[in-house]
């Protein structure tokens, strides 16, 4: 077969593309109009727990808001909800063109990032030239919203602030703990978590005995745990769910003593309770957890408006909807993802982007996940400045099973914090 | 220092053992029929989720199950060698390297529908050794020993059974072999299971103490790799040696700087030695 | 010299040029995404054809020259703001010299050692770029958004990249076909049939071993920058991709190994079997195992690749498919 033979097939093949994209929104004009929500998902590979969750937050929204009817927009139109996405594999590889895809060929009106800040890094730069607004989940990095983007919103406290708090629950717990090893993987995320994290503890006086970090998808930890001088303050670090998992049992087989042990993302993740006494104690910082306690009272507290479902709702829902499957932060997250989209769309009363755009901007309020309101100056647009972390801590309950109790900050604690037992 | 030394030292040599066991399934698959089997890791990652399911759903001991899927990986062996490796062997190496690749994709793609990618982990514990500055998991101690085990026994299986004899003429030369009347094509299927069986013990050992996803023999394939050129590429017991050289580094040189130089230093050194001495540091002439 | 008389010369050279245009002259972001990736991999492809279907040294670990070429682009580009073009063709210059030093050492390694040495390079790379702060370490570099403002805006430099890209591609083609018909080119054949015969026929093996590394070592150099340019950022997990590597190791063989058509043939085979099989939904979830099980076909039953098997079997198409 000769190659020149190709072209009518990839011709019929883009044609193929783009004609069902470009025939279904045309149908549901009218009274109603269907807006096409588009990310890619890390459905296999290495972010596989994080963004199975995260999808999972977003269906419940979604479900939640076309049973209510939709959103009406200005000129009296119901808008419903639909979404478009392809795996991503966990890899930034095909991120851009899928992207890319979603917007011309499936027509996506707003976007969801993937999970993870590279692989959002790569989304934003198209979402941005196709004057798409994206709103990120699980990209925890200031570094994506330093590089002039107008059109990113994110939901997540920023990477720099996730373990400065338990820096402070520190001091409250142990004051005569002078000294910090921090062991984190080497990805944009918990280097952004960790550079902040040692500037901070610096800044409070403690020493940093130990800095390292470790390639992600590491297994054995053993080489770092031998490096950490004994007696420690604190140690603190990891990075996303797998590796953290390990690093805190195997700190545990090795009986390695400190006051405090305070990781990342792993922890707060209702799975790492299978760890079993290996996560005793450990600390984690959270985005949101069930026991959160916002709510329209508190809003109004703050003079500030609440939005959206209430923290129980949200948890007994998703449990319905998801075999009892208790939600983590990164649900949360991909729930309100879609949550601000609806609210911004309701508000500006329109899908145009510049309109929604404004709303987003200017918005500054409370939902089940906490507050939220947006850097605006060009520097670091679209910088999550509401939103606050919360720290929990794995306790023995009463059956002697694990359970998570947020400990800080204290006006939201269920449960005191204690030192770390040796071990 | 001393005591971080002492601790670090035994750490990576223990792990040694068993990545040492790991690249022998590599490396007698090598010396035999002079194929690189590029489905090595994904094997490796089959024997930890052998091992799991049999723990997890059959509620054997770890150990035992590291045993029965080292006997399943025998016929496993034998399987990919009649169906991707049989009618290339004599062909370039480029095409049993991508054929044993295809297989390896193949493993992968069905694995990772079967198990997703979520990390697993298998859950038990035989207790810490602790001991001076050491403080020693009993499942490395136990995985360590599993694996010089399994080292003695393919030893003697190579130099004291007929079969063995067999793989060894055959490796030796095959062509002078099969004038002998050995069944070359049998014994090749032979050595392939061996190396499978090997692969897939090793994969269960470390299964005992670190967690895994299907795509996790790819970290050890990449190990294996570096094992079977210190160790003399083709040299099964070499293997063992190469591995204790491989965890002595990596027990040795973060007691002097970071932690990530490891692998640098580890590839580095892996050039190094294919350059000055192909035939591996222990290999012969 | 007669090439531009030969239909094996034109096909391969009108098919990208004829495809690139049309992708202008379409001007739709689908269609250059699509484009682009495909482009990308059909010059890495025809790039590694030149040493693996010439001289029958297997580089494993090709992806290597991608990486590095286009991390040390990238650093040009976002660290002393030199345009897109010059970084490119830096990265691609200091690949080559990269590779022209590296073949002196490890080219006198022959079948799987080369193969494998060829992976501990690409390993030790990126655990070098992993811990090497200028390149930014582990968290890699990025540009600013408004680095694509010189271009006139995102799109604009994307479609420029784009543009880079194809020229890029039809040069690594252009040159591919003219070492097959030099006399450069016969004596690299004659070392992947014999090498030592080659030397005693006064081929000097050596030196053209290592300019045929030097020369498909250049593309993957420019093409990295455009990539990474392309993204945004660069990091060492995407830089040196052994996974990658392989593919094109794979696409090469698909197509032919040794022909100037295989690797573009090849490359468009793969890339659009990949894309069909992660978007079809009763292959998605197995869409690696079906392409492993196509491969395996293939390697067992047409090893000699798609334009091989026609070369052998249609014989007056042989001097249309080079």
């Amino acid at each position: 077969m000769k190659p020149g033979k190709w072209y009518p097939v990839i011709i019929l093949v883009a044609l193929g593309l783009l004609l069902p994209g470009a025939a279904s929104p045309v149908l549901a004009a009218g009274k109603t109009k269907t807006v096409v929500i588009g990310f890619t998902a890390s459905k296999t590979g290495k972010f596989n727990v994080e963004a199975t969750r995260q999808i999972n937050g977003l269906h419940l929204w979604m479900e939640q808001v076309n049973a209510k009817g939709g959103v009406k927009l200005a000129d009296g139109t119901m808008v419903k909800f639909a979404d478009k996405y392809y795996d991503d594999e966990s890899k930034k590889g095909r991120v851009q063109e899928l992207y890319t895809k979603l917007i011309s060929a499936d027509k996506a009106d707003f976007l969801i990032s993937p999970y993870s800040s590279p692989l959002a890094d790569a989304s934003a730069v198209i979402a941005q030239q196709y004057n798409k607004i994206m709103i990120t989940t699980g990209a925890a990095s200031d570094s994506t919203y330093k590089k002039g983007f107008t059109l990113v919103y994110q939901t997540y406290t920023p990477a720099s602030r996730y373990l400065t708090g338990a820096v402070d629950l520190l001091g409250k717990l142990n004051p005569s703990a002078k000294t910090l090893a921090i062991v984190h993987e080497k990805d944009k995320f918990s280097t952004d978590v960790v550079n902040a994290l040692k500037a901070y503890a610096i800044s409070k006086g403690y020493k940093i005995a130990l800095f390292e970090g470790y390639d992600s998808g590491t297994t054995d930890f053993a080489p770092f745990i031998n490096k950490i001088p004994q007696p420690v303050g604190a140690i603190m670090g990891g990075g996303h769910f797998a590796d953290t998992t390990t690093l805190a049992k195997q700190l545990y087989e090795k009986k390695i003593n400190a006051s405090m042990i305070a990781l990342l993302v792993a922890p707060p993740e209702p799975k790492f309770a299978e760890l079993g006494d290996a996560c005793i104690s450990v600390v984690g910082s959270s985005q949101w957890e069930p026991a959160a306690k916002y709510s329209p009272e508190s809003a109004k507290k703050l003079g500030m408006e609440y939005f959206g479902i209430s923290v129980a709702d949200f948890t007994k829902s998703y449990q319905a909807k998801y075999n009892g499957e208790t939600p983590s932060y990164h649900s949360a997250g991909g729930y309100v993802a879609g949550l601000l989209l609806q609210k911004a769309i309701e508000q500006a009363g329109s899908t145009d982007t510049a309109k929604v755009k404004a709303v987003l901007d200017g918005m500054n309020l409370m939902t089940f996940y906490g507050v939220i309101k947006f850097d605006t100056t060009p520097k670091a647009h679209g910088l999550q400045v509401g939103h606050d972390m919360v720290y929990i801590q794995w306790q023995k309950g009463k059956d002697g099973k694990p359970v998570k109790q947020v400990v800080w900050p204290e006006a939201a604690a269920t449960a005191s914090a204690f030192v770390c037992p040796a071990r | 220092m001393w005591e971080q030394l002492a601790a670090s030292l035994t750490d990576g040599l223990l792990l040694g053992f068993v990545y040492g066991l790991a690249a022998m399934g590599l490396t007698l698959i090598w010396g035999v029929m002079s194929v690189i089997n590029l489905a090595h890791g994904p094997v490796i990652a089959l024997g930890m989720f052998g091992t799991y399911l049999c723990f997890t759903h059959l509620g054997l001991n770890p150990y035992l199950a590291v045993v029965l899927v080292a006997v399943l990986g025998l016929p496993l062996g034998f399987f990919i060698y009649g169906v991707a490796v049989h009618r290339v062997i004599n062909a370039p190496h480029l095409s049993s390297l991508l054929a044993t690749f295809a297989v390896n994709m193949i493993i992968i793609g069905v694995g990772t529908a079967v198990f997703s990618t979520s990390p697993q982990n298998i859950d038990f514990s035989m207790g810490t050794l602790e001991a001076g500055p050491l403080t020693v998991p009993g499942t490395r101690l136990v995985a360590a020993f599993g694996a010089v085990l399994f080292t003695a026994g393919l030893y003697l299986f190579l130099y004291f059974s007929r079969p063995g004899k067999a793989i060894r003429a055959v490796a030796n030369n095959r062509r002078a072999a099969e004038l002998m009347g050995i069944p070359s094509s049998l014994v090749l299927a032979l050595s392939f299971g061996l190396g499978t069986m090997i692969a897939a013990a090793a994969g269960g050992l470390i299964a005992t103490f670190f967690p895994f996803t299907i795509l996790s023999g790819g970290t050890y394939e990449l190990k294996s790799f570096v094992i079977c050129v210190l160790g003399g590429l083709g040299h099964p017991l070499g293997a063992l040696l190469g591995g204790l050289i491989l965890g002595g580094l990596e027990g040795l040189v973060p007691t002097f700087m970071p932690v990530s130089w490891v692998p640098v230093v580890e590839f580095g050194l892996f050039v190094l030695v294919l350059l000055v001495k192909p035939s591996g540091l222990m290999g012969a002439k | 010299m007669q090439a531009w008389r030969r239909l094996g010369f034109w096909l391969p050279v009108a098919v990208m040029f004829v495809w690139g245009l049309l992708v202008l002259v379409m001007h739709h972001d689908t269609v250059r995404e699509t484009a682009f990736t495909l482009f990308m991999f059909i010059a890495l492809a025809s790039s590694l054809n030149i040493l693996l279907g010439y001289t029958g040294y297997v580089s494993f670990g090709h992806i290597v020259f991608f990486g590095l070429g286009g991390y040390f682009g990238f650093y040009l580009l976002s660290q002393h703001n030199w345009p897109l073009l010059p970084s490119a063709l830096a990265g691609g210059v200091i690949s080559a010299l990269i590779a022209g030093l590296l073949g002196m050492a490890i080219l006198r390694l022959r079948g799987a050692y080369f193969a494998l040495a060829t992976i501990g390079i690409n390993e030790a790379a990126r655990a070098f770029a992993d811990n090497f702060s200028p390149f930014g370490g582990a968290t890699g570099m990025f540009i600013q958004f408004s680095a694509y403002e010189p271009y006139g805006g995102p799109g604009p430099a994307l479609w420029a990249s784009f543009i880079y890209l194809w020229i890029i591609t039809l040069a690594v083609i252009l040159v591919s076909y003219l070492v097959k018909h030099s006399r450069f080119g016969l004596g690299l054949l004659a070392i992947r049939e014999d090498e030592d015969a080659a030397m005693v026929m006064g081929v000097k093996a050596p030196r053209a071993k290592t300019i045929a590394f030097m020369l498909s070592a250049v593309g993957p150099g420019m093409i990295g920058t455009l990539y990474f340019f392309k993204n945004g950022n660069v990091e060492p997990g995407d830089a040196f991709q052994l996974h990658m590597s392989i593919e094109m190791l794979v696409m090469v063989m698909l197509g032919g190994m040794g022909t100037v058509l295989g690797p573009l043939l090849g490359a468009v085979t793969y890339v659009g079997l990949r894309g069909y099989l992660l978007t079809t939904p009763i292959f998605q979830n197995l869409h690696l195992a079906v392409a492993g099980l196509i491969l395996l076909l293939i390697i067992l039953f047409v090893p000699a690749g798609a334009v091989g098997w026609v070369r052998s079997r249609v014989p007056w198409l042989r001097r249309a498919l080079e």
